[in-house]
C-alpha cells in the first residue's frame, strides 16, 4: 500500500466511523447477544439463567400460540402481498399510458401509503372496519343490498379479522407502483418498436417486453414486501389494542414478541425473533433460488 | 377546422389509421376513468376521516334508514351544519388524562395536551431526520467514492441488515441504552437519547444505498478536477457531491422525517412517562380513553397527518425522482 492508499484508506474509515459504530454496537452486538439470550431466561431483575434448547423446545411443541401467530403473518403475507403487488403493477401500466393529470393520479395514489402505517391511518380503519357504523359495511350495503346485520363483523370476529387487515393494506400499493413506474420507463423505447415491427400487439407486447423489463424491479419489490409483511405491527397493534384480538386471530409474530417483551421475558422473546429472523431469511432465500424468471438485460450482452 | 384539411404523414384519411386512432381514444379514456375510480377510492377512508372529524358525536353513529332518497343519505353523509369545535376539543381534552405536570424554560404546565406530544414528536422527527440526512450522506460518500480494504464485503454487509428484522436487536439494544454511563447521558430510557441518536450512526442501510446510488451516478472526474485544485476528501464530498445531490438529500430527510413521525414501536419501548410521548403514542392512550368519541379521534387523526401531508407535497417532485434514480438493478 503507498502512502497515498493509507491516507486514502484513513479517511474512508473516518467517513465510514458512524456506520462502523452501529453495525458494532446497534447491529452485530445485539444480534449476537440475542442469540445468546434466546437460549436463556432472564426477567432483568433476576440473574441470567442459561437453559439450552428449553425456549425453542416450549415455542415449538408446547405453545399453540406461537404457531398460531406464525399462521397469521404467513396468512397475511401470502394474501396481502401478491394481490397488492398485482394491484400496484396494473395501476402503474394504467399511468404509463400518458393519460392526462399523471401527476395528480400519482400523488392520490400514492399519497395513502405515505400515511400508510402510521397510528392515525390504523384508527381511521378501526373506525371504518366498524360492524354496524363503519364506512365498509355501508358500502357493502349499497352495492350489494346484504343488510348492516349481516355484513362481516371485521375486527370483532374471527374469521373476518384477517382479512380485514389484508383489505386494509390494498391502500398501500402506491409505494410499489411508483417503483414500477420509475422501472417502466427504464425500459428501452426500441424493444417496443421492434416488437411492433414483429407484429406484436398490445397485449404480447405486455409479456414479452414489458413484464420481462420490469422483472429486476418485480423481485427487488417483492423481496422487500415479504419482509415487510413479516413485520407488520403498528396497525394490529392500535386496532387490537395491542392484544391480538378477538380470540388471537391477528396475533402477529412482531405483536407476540412485543407481548413477551412487555411482560419481562426477554429470552423467549429473543428466540421468537430469531425464529422470524429465520423465517424471513428463508423465505428471501427460497426467492432467489426460483429466480430464474428474473431477466436481466445486461446478460443477453455477453 | 381547417388543420384536418391538410394531409399529414400521420394521420391520413386512410381506413386503417383512422381506426386505430379511434380505439386508441378509447383505451385512453377507458384507463382514464379506470384510474377515476380508482382515485376515488384511495380517497375514501381519508375523506371519510374528514367528514367524520366535523360531525357531531350523535351523527356519527346514524346510518340512512333504507330506501332513502338520494338527497336524504347526502344529509347523513354530509355533516350540516359542521361542527368545527371538534378539532380544539381534540387538542385539549387529552390534557385531562394526565396527572403529571412538565415545566418549558422553567415554567410550569399542568397537564399534559396535543401540544406536548406535539413538541416531542417534531423534536424527535426534526433531530432524526438531521442525523440519518447527514450520516448516510457521509457513509455514502465512503461506498461510493473513496478506495479502502474490504470495501466490497463491507457493503454487502451493510446492505444485508436490511434482512433483519428491528425485532432481533429490539431487546439487547433496549438493555444497552438502559445500561448507558452517565457521561454519555445514560440511562437512556424515557428521553429522546435512544430515538435520536442512533439516526446520527449512519441511518440505516436502505438511506445509505439510496446515497451511494446517487453519488455513482454524478461523474469522477468532478472530484478529480477538485483534487487537483487542492481539494480534500471532505471538501469533494461538502463543495461538490452534496450541492449536486439535492434530490437525494431531500428524498431521505422526507422519508426520514415521515418515518420519525409515524414511528410508534421505539417510543412505546422507551418512553414510558406521559410528558414524553409521542403523538403517536398519545393518539393511542386517546383511542383508549375516548374509543366511541369518534367524532374526536378523528380529528385528532387529522391534525396527526396534516404535517405528513403538507410535507409529501411540497417535497414528492423530489422524491418521485431520488427513488427514480436508485435504478433498483
Amino acid at each position: 500500500m503507498t502512502s497515498a492508499e493509507r491516507k486514502e484508506a484513513i479517511s474512508a474509515f473516518i467517513f465510514l466511523s458512524p456506520f462502523l459504530i452501529w453495525m458494532v454496537f446497534l447491529m452485530g452486538g445485539p444480534i449476537l447477544a440475542a442469540f445468546f439470550l434466546s437460549f436463556c431466561k432472564w426477567d432483568i431483575f433476576n440473574p441470567i439463567q442459561f437453559v439450552g434448547f428449553e425456549n425453542y423446545k416450549e415455542m415449538f411443541f408446547n405453545d399453540p400460540r406461537f404457531w398460531k401467530a406464525l399462521y397469521n403473518t404467513a396468512y397475511f403475507t401470502f394474501l396481502s402481498v401478491p394481490i397488492g403487488m398485482a394491484l400496484s403493477i396494473v395501476v402503474a401500466l394504467l399511468m404509463n399510458q400518458k393519460v392526462k393529470g399523471i401527476a395528480i393520479f400519482r400523488t392520490i395514489y400514492y399519497l395513502p401509503s405515505i400515511l400508510g402505517s402510521g397510528v392515525a391511518m390504523a384508527v381511521l380503519w378501526k373506525w371504518i372496519f366498524n360492524a354496524d357504523s363503519g364506512l365498509l359495511n355501508y358500502v357493502l350495503n349499497v352495492f350489494t343490498g346484504i343488510p348492516i346485520s349481516e355484513c362481516p363483523k371485521w375486527l370483532a370476529s374471527e374469521a373476518w379479522s384477517k382479512p380485514a387487515l389484508v383489505i386494509m393494506s390494498f391502500w398501500n400499493v402506491g409505494g410499489g407502483m411508483i417503483i414500477y413506474l420509475a422501472g417502466l420507463q427504464g425500459i428501452p423505447s426500441t424493444l417496443y418498436e421492434a416488437a411492433e415491427i414483429d407484429g406484436a400487439n398490445r397485449w404480447q407486447q405486455l409479456w414479452t417486453v414489458t413484464l420481462p423489463g420490469l422483472s429486476p424491479v418485480i423481485f427487488f419489490q417483492l423481496i422487500v414486501s415479504i419482509v415487510g409483511s413479516f413485520q407488520i405491527f403498528n396497525q394490529v397493534y392500535v386496532m387490537t389494542d395491542g392484544l391480538g384480538g378477538p380470540a388471537d386471530s391477528t396475533l402477529v409474530m412482531v405483536l407476540y414478541i412485543y407481548q413477551k417483551f412487555k411482560y419481562f421475558q426477554m429470552g423467549y422473546s429473543s428466540a421468537l425473533a430469531f425464529v422470524l429472523f429465520v423465517v424471513i431469511m428463508l423465505a428471501t432465500w427460497l426467492q432467489f433460488k426460483f429466480s430464474k424468471w428474473v431477466y436481466y438485460e445486461g446478460e443477453l450482452r455477453k | 377546422m381547417s388543420e384536418a384539411t391538410i394531409p399529414s404523414p400521420t394521420a391520413e384519411p386512410n381506413g386503417f389509421w383512422a381506426s386505430k386512432r379511434r380505439t386508441e381514444n378509447i383505451t385512453r379514456w377507458t384507463v382514464f376513468v379506470i384510474l377515476i375510480l380508482g382515485s376515488i377510492t384511495m380517497l375514501m377512508p381519508v375523506t371519510w376521516m374528514l367528514i367524520t372529524s366535523f360531525k357531531t358525536r350523535a351523527d356519527v353513529f346514524a346510518v340512512p334508514p333504507p330506501n332513502s332518497t338520494f338527497f336524504q343519505t347526502l344529509k347523513f353523509w354530509i355533516p350540516i351544519p359542521p361542527h368545527p369545535e371538534n378539532y380544539p376539543q381534540a387538542w385539549t381534552v387529552s390534557g385531562m388524562y394526565s396527572g403529571d405536570s412538565w415545566s418549558i424554560f422553567g415554567i410550569p404546565i399542568q397537564g399534559i395536551t396535543f401540544t406536548t406530544y406535539t413538541l416531542n414528536t417534531l423534536f424527535i422527527a426534526v433531530f432524526g431526520c438531521l442525523g440519518t440526512t447527514i450520516s448516510s450522506s457521509v457513509v455514502a460518500f465512503a461506498f461510493a467514492r473513496l478506495r479502502f480494504p474490504a470495501r466490497g464485503p463491507l457493503f454487502l454487509l451493510c446492505l444485508a441488515t436490511m434482512m433483519v428484522p428491528t425485532q432481533v436487536t429490539m431487546i439487547p439494544t433496549f438493555i444497552l441504552f438502559k445500561n448507558m454511563p452517565w457521561w454519555l447521558g445514560g440511562p437512556w430510557y424515557n428521553n429522546f437519547f435512544p430515538l435520536v441518536v442512533p439516526a446520527f450512526l449512519g441511518g440505516g442501510a436502505y438511506n445509505i444505498f439510496l446515497m451511494r446510488q446517487f453519488f455513482m451516478s454524478i461523474p469522477y472526474e468532478m472530484d478529480e478536477a477538485a483534487k487537483i485544485d487542492g481539494c480534500t476528501n471532505f471538501g469533494v464530498y461538502w463543495r461538490i457531491l452534496l450541492p449536486l445531490c439535492k434530490p437525494a438529500l431531500t428524498t431521505v430527510a422526507v422519508f426520514s422525517f415521515l418515518w420519525n413521525w409515524n414511528d410508534f414501536l421505539n417510543p412505546l419501548i422507551y418512553l414510558d412517562s406521559n410528558s414524553k410521548k409521542t403523538l403517536a403514542l398519545g393518539l393511542t392512550n386517546f383511542v383508549s380513553l375516548y374509543g366511541q368519541d369518534y367524532q374526536l379521534l378523528m380529528a385528532a387523526s387529522l391534525i396527526i397527518s396534516l404535517p405528513i401531508i403538507v410535507i409529501f407535497l411540497a417535497g414528492q417532485r423530489y422524491f418521485i425522482q431520488g427513488i427514480a434514480t436508485t435504478g433498483l438493478k
